[in-house]
C-alpha cells in the first residue's frame, strides 16, 4: 500500500514497520529531513570520529497544543535539544528523532510538524540522522508525542557546571522571561483567555553561546535554560548545585508588558513561567559588561542583562530583590505544576 | 506610568515602609483575612519592609484552607455517585478530607473535573446531559455571586443535571467569632475584594462592637503598605474606626446587585468551619426555591470510607490530618513554621493540610516565599 499525504490520517498500518510504514518516513521524513547521515536508513545513523568530550542528551515533547502562536512541537523539539547540549558548551553535531503518533492523527498535521522539523534543523545546522515512528491506538497519547537526543563535542578547554560557580559572578538572563509558558497557557481554550500580542520564544541558542564562550574562554562558568519550572526553578537549581547562594534584582528582569498581564490574569507568578529562548548565564563579573554586550548583538540576546550575583551565603538559596523595594525567597516550583508546556 | 504601576512604584512603597516604621512605636498585631493579601504580603517581599515590632498574621481569609475535613468528605460522598460529575476549582481536588482526597477518588475511576468559573460547570452540564454536574460552591462574598448567577442560569434553563454543593462563607459571623474569643490582635487589614461587594459598612462592627480599627486594603504593594500605615496610625491614636484604603474598588454599600443576586438564591445557614467549629449563620445554602440546585437535596451525602475501587458503604469518623495544626493556623494562633510538619513532612509538593494545598494558603505561601525564620 502506498502513503500519500493527501491520504487522511494515520492509522494503525504507519507504525507497523511494515510498507506502510517505510513509505511514511520516506515520504514525510526523509525527503524533508534529507542529509547523507540520515539517507541510508540503517539501524544506526554512523557519525565521523569527533575531537572531544561527546556530550549526550534527550527530550520528549508533549506539549498542548501542538502549534501555538511562535512555534510548534517540531520546533520545540528541536530547538529544546539543540539547547541542552549548548548548556553544556556543546557544539551539536546530531540529533534523532522518535515520534509516537495517536491513530487518526490528520497526516496534514503531521506534514506541517515534519516541515517545521526540518527547517528548525537546517536553521540550527543540526541534521536529524536517526529516527523512529510508532503509531498507538485512538486514546492511547494525545495526537503526537516527540522525543529527540542530540549529541555534541565539547571542545578542549570548556568547562561549564554550576560547580564551576564563585562569590561574585554575575548572574545573565539573555531574554525576556515567561514568554513560551504563557504563550501555551493563553492557547489553551479552556482557559477561556486570548492575549494577541503573545508569542513564544523558541529559538536555538547554540550560536550565540557558543560566541560567548569563544570570546571569553574561561569566564563562562555556567549555563542554563529556564525551561519546565521558569526562571525560579533554574535559578534555585544552579544554587544548589554550585554550593552557593544567588541573590537577583526584579527590576532587572526583562518581562514584556503583556507577559506580566496576562501572568497577573491568569494568577501565574512569570519566575515559574516555562522559556524555550532564553539562557541564564553565570559569569565571571569582571566580563559581565561585555558578555551582555556580546549576547545582545544576537537575535535571542536582544534582551541580555544582568539580573543578579552569586554570594557566598547559604548554599541553594536564592533570594529575590522585589522591584518594589522588598525581599523574598525564591523557590523552585512545586505542587501545582503547569502541564505540558514543553 | 500605567495605572497600575502607579500602585507597584518602587519609591512610592519605600516612602510608605518609612511612614510605617515611623509610626509603629510599640509591638503591634494586625491580622489579615484575605488569601490574596497573605501571599502578596511575600510574593511583593513586603514582609521584609515591615518594622520588626509589626506582626501581621493571618486569618481565616483563605476559602479552601478554612473547609472543614467533613465537608471534604461530603464532597468525596457526592464525587462518589456513579452518575455524578463533579466540578470543582483546582485546589480542593488536593485537599485531604479523613480518608483521602478527591484526587484519589477520581484515580479510583470517579469523574472529578477542574473548572475554571461556575458557569463553566453549566457550560459542562449542558455538554453532557446525561451526567449529574455537581458544582462545589466555595468562596466568601466575593464568589458567591458567581455561583448565584449560574443557579440562576440553571434555572432559565431548566438544566435538570447541575446542581451545587454550596461551601461558601460570610466574612461578618467569622469575624465575629475571631473577636468574641479573647483575641490578641491591634486591628484587622480588611479584605478588599469582599468589601467590593459587601460595602465598608459590613465591616462596621469591629469599631462599633469590638473597639478595634481596621483599614480596607487593595492588593498591590502600595494599597498594602497604605492600609497598613493607617491602621498602625488609627491603632497607634487608640481610635476604634474603620476606614476604606481602597476607595477605588470599595463603596459605602459596596455592590448592591451582587448582593441582591445573593440574597436571592442563597440563605444564611449554620457552616463548619476548620478551626473554628460550627458558627451560627456564617454559611450560605441555596434556598428553597432553588432546591433542586442544592446538591444536599438531591444526593446522599453521608460520609464514606475509601476503599480500593472508589467509597464504601462504611461510614468513616471525620479525621484531619494527624498533627496537622491548620485549624490553629487559620485562626491567627499559630505561624506556618511553628507547626512540626512545616518543610519537612508537608510542602507543596506533598502537602499534609489545606493550608499547604491552596495557592492562597498561610503555610504554602510561607513555604513558597518566606526566608526560613523571617
Ligand atoms: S504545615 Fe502542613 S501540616 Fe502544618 S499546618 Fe500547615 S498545612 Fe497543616
Amino acid at each position: 500500500m502506498g502513503i500519500d499525504e493527501d491520504m487522511e490520517r494515520v492509522t494503525l498500518d504507519h507504525g507497523s514497520g511494515g510498507l506502510a510504514a517505510r513509505e511514511l518516513v520516506r515520504r514525510l521524513f526523509v525527503a524533508r529531513l534529507d542529509n547523507p547521515l540520515l539517507a541510508p536508513l540503517e539501524d544506526s545513523a554512523v557519525l565521523p570520529p569527533i575531537g572531544g568530550r561527546l556530550a549526550f542528551t534527550t527530550d520528549s515533547y508533549v506539549v498542548d497544543p501542538l502549534f501555538f502562536p511562535g512555534g510548534d512541537i517540531g520546533l520545540l523539539a528541536v530547538n529544546g535539544t539543540v539547547n541542552d547540549l549548548a548548556m553544556r558548551g556543546a557544539r551539536p553535531l546530531a540529533l534523532s528523532l522518535g515520534m509516537i503518533l495517536e491513530e487518526g492523527l490528520e497526516m496534514e498535521i503531521l506534514a506541517r510538524v515534519a516541515d517545521s522539523i526540518a527547517a528548525a534543523a537546517e536553521r540550527a545546522g543540526v541534521p536529524v540522522v536517526t529516527g523512529d515512528t510508532k503509531v498507538v491506538p485512538r486514546g492511547a497519547a494525545d495526537k503526537m508525542f516527540i522525543n529527540t537526543s542530540g549529541v555534541g563535542v565539547i571542545a578542549d578547554g570548556v568547562e561549564i557546571s554550576p560547580r564551576r560557580l564563585q562569590g561574585g559572578d554575575a548572574v545573565i538572563l539573555s531574554a525576556s522571561m515567561g514568554d513560551h509558558g504563557i504563550t501555551v497557557l493563553a492557547a489553551r481554550a479552556e482557559l477561556g483567555f486570548s492575549g494577541t500580542e503573545l508569542k513564544s520564544d523558541t529559538a536555538a541558542l547554540h550560536r550565540m553561546t557558543a560566541a560567548v564562550i569563544a570570546r571569553f574562554p574561561g569566564a563562562v562558568h555556567a549555563l542554563r535554560d529556564p525551561t519546565r519550572g521558569g526562571v525560579a526553578t533554574a535559578l534555585c537549581e544552579l544554587a544548589a548545585a554550585g554550593g552557593l547562594e544567588l541573590e537577583i534584582d526584579e527590576i532587572a528582569i526583562p518581562l514584556r508588558p503583556p507577559v506580566r498581564a496576562a501572568g497577573e490574569l491568569l494568577g501565574i507568578d512569570p519566575f515559574f513561567l516555562a522559556n524555550e529562548g532564553s539562557c541564564i548565564m553565570v559569569v565571571e563579573a569582571a566580563d559581565a559588561a561585555d558578555v551582555v554586550a556580546e549576547l545582545r548583538r544576537h537575535p535571542e540576546g536582544g534582551q541580555a542583562a544582568v539580573i543578579g550575583r552569586v554570594k557566598s551565603g547559604e548554599p541553594g538559596r536564592v533570594v529575590l530583590h522585589t522591584a518594589v523595594g522588598g525581599r523574598r525567597r525564591l523557590r523552585p516550583l512545586t505542587g501545582d505544576p503547569l502541564p505540558r508546556i514543553c | 506610568m500605567k495605572p497600575a504601576d502607579v500602585y507597584r512604584d518602587p519609591e512610592r512603597v519605600r516612602r510608605l515602609a518609612a511612614r510605617l516604621a515611623a509610626t509603629v512605636h510599640r509591638p503591634l498585631r494586625f491580622m489579615e483575612v484575605c488569601g490574596t493579601h497573605t501571599v502578596n504580603l511575600f510574593r511583593f517581599g513586603l514582609r521584609a519592609m515591615l518594622p520588626p515590632e509589626l506582626e501581621v498574621v493571618s486569618g481565616p481569609g483563605c476559602p479552601v484552607c478554612v473547609t472543614a475535613a467533613v465537608d471534604i468528605d461530603t464532597c468525596l460522598a457526592a464525587a462518589a455517585h456513579p452518575e455524578v460529575e463533579f466540578a470543582t476549582f483546582g485546589d480542593l481536588v488536593r485537599v485531604p478530607g479523613s480518608c483521602g482526597t478527591l484526587a484519589d477518588l477520581r484515580a479510583r475511576g470517579a469523574r472529578v473535573t477542574v473548572v475554571h468559573s461556575p458557569a463553566a460547570a453549566v457550560a459542562l452540564a449542558r455538554a453532557e446531559p446525561g451526567r449529574l454536574v455537581v458544582f462545589a460552591g466555595i468562596g466568601f462574598e466575593t464568589t458567591a455571586p458567581l455561583t448565584a448567577a449560574a443557579i440562576v442560569q440553571a434555572a432559565a434553563l431548566a438544566l435538570d443535571n447541575f446542581c451545587v454543593l454550596s461551601f461558601h462563607k460570610r466574612m461578618p459571623p467569622i469575624i465575629d467569632r475571631v473577636l468574641g474569643a479573647g483575641h490578641r490582635l491591634d486591628g484587622l487589614l480588611c479584605p478588599g475584594h469582599v468589601a467590593a461587594i459587601a460595602g465598608r459598612r459590613a465591616f462596621a462592627p469591629l469599631a462599633e462592637v469590638y473597639g478595634l480599627p481596621g483599614v480596607i486594603g487593595g492588593f498591590e504593594p502600595a494599597d498594602i503598605m497604605l492600609a497598613l500605615v493607617r491602621l498602625a496610625e488609627l491603632a497607634g491614636r487608640g481610635a476604634a474606626a474603620v476606614e476604606n484604603g481602597y476607595p477605588r474598588a470599595v463603596a459605602e454599600n459596596g455592590n448592591p446587585a451582587a448582593q441582591a443576586l445573593t440574597d436571592r438564591v442563597f440563605i444564611p445557614a449554620d457552616a463548619p468551619w476548620r478551626g473554628f467549629g460550627t458558627v451560627p449563620g456564617s454559611g450560605l445554602v441555596p434556598r428553597e426555591e432553588f432546591a433542586r440546585f442544592d446538591a444536599r437535596r438531591r444526593l446522599d451525602l453521608t460520609p464514606r470510607k475509601m476503599g480500593s475501587t472508589g467509597m464504601e458503604p462504611a461510614a468513616a469518623a471525620v479525621s484531619e490530618p494527624a498533627g496537622c495544626r491548620c485549624g490553629d493556623v487559620v485562626a491567627g494562633r499559630c505561624r506556618p513554621p511553628d507547626c512540626g510538619h512545616f518543610g519537612r513532612r508537608c510542602t507543596s509538593t506533598a502537602p499534609v493540610g489545606p493550608c499547604m494545598v491552596s495557592a492562597e494558603g498561610s503555610c504554602a505561601a510561607w513555604f513558597r516565599y518566606g526566608n526560613d525564620g523571617e
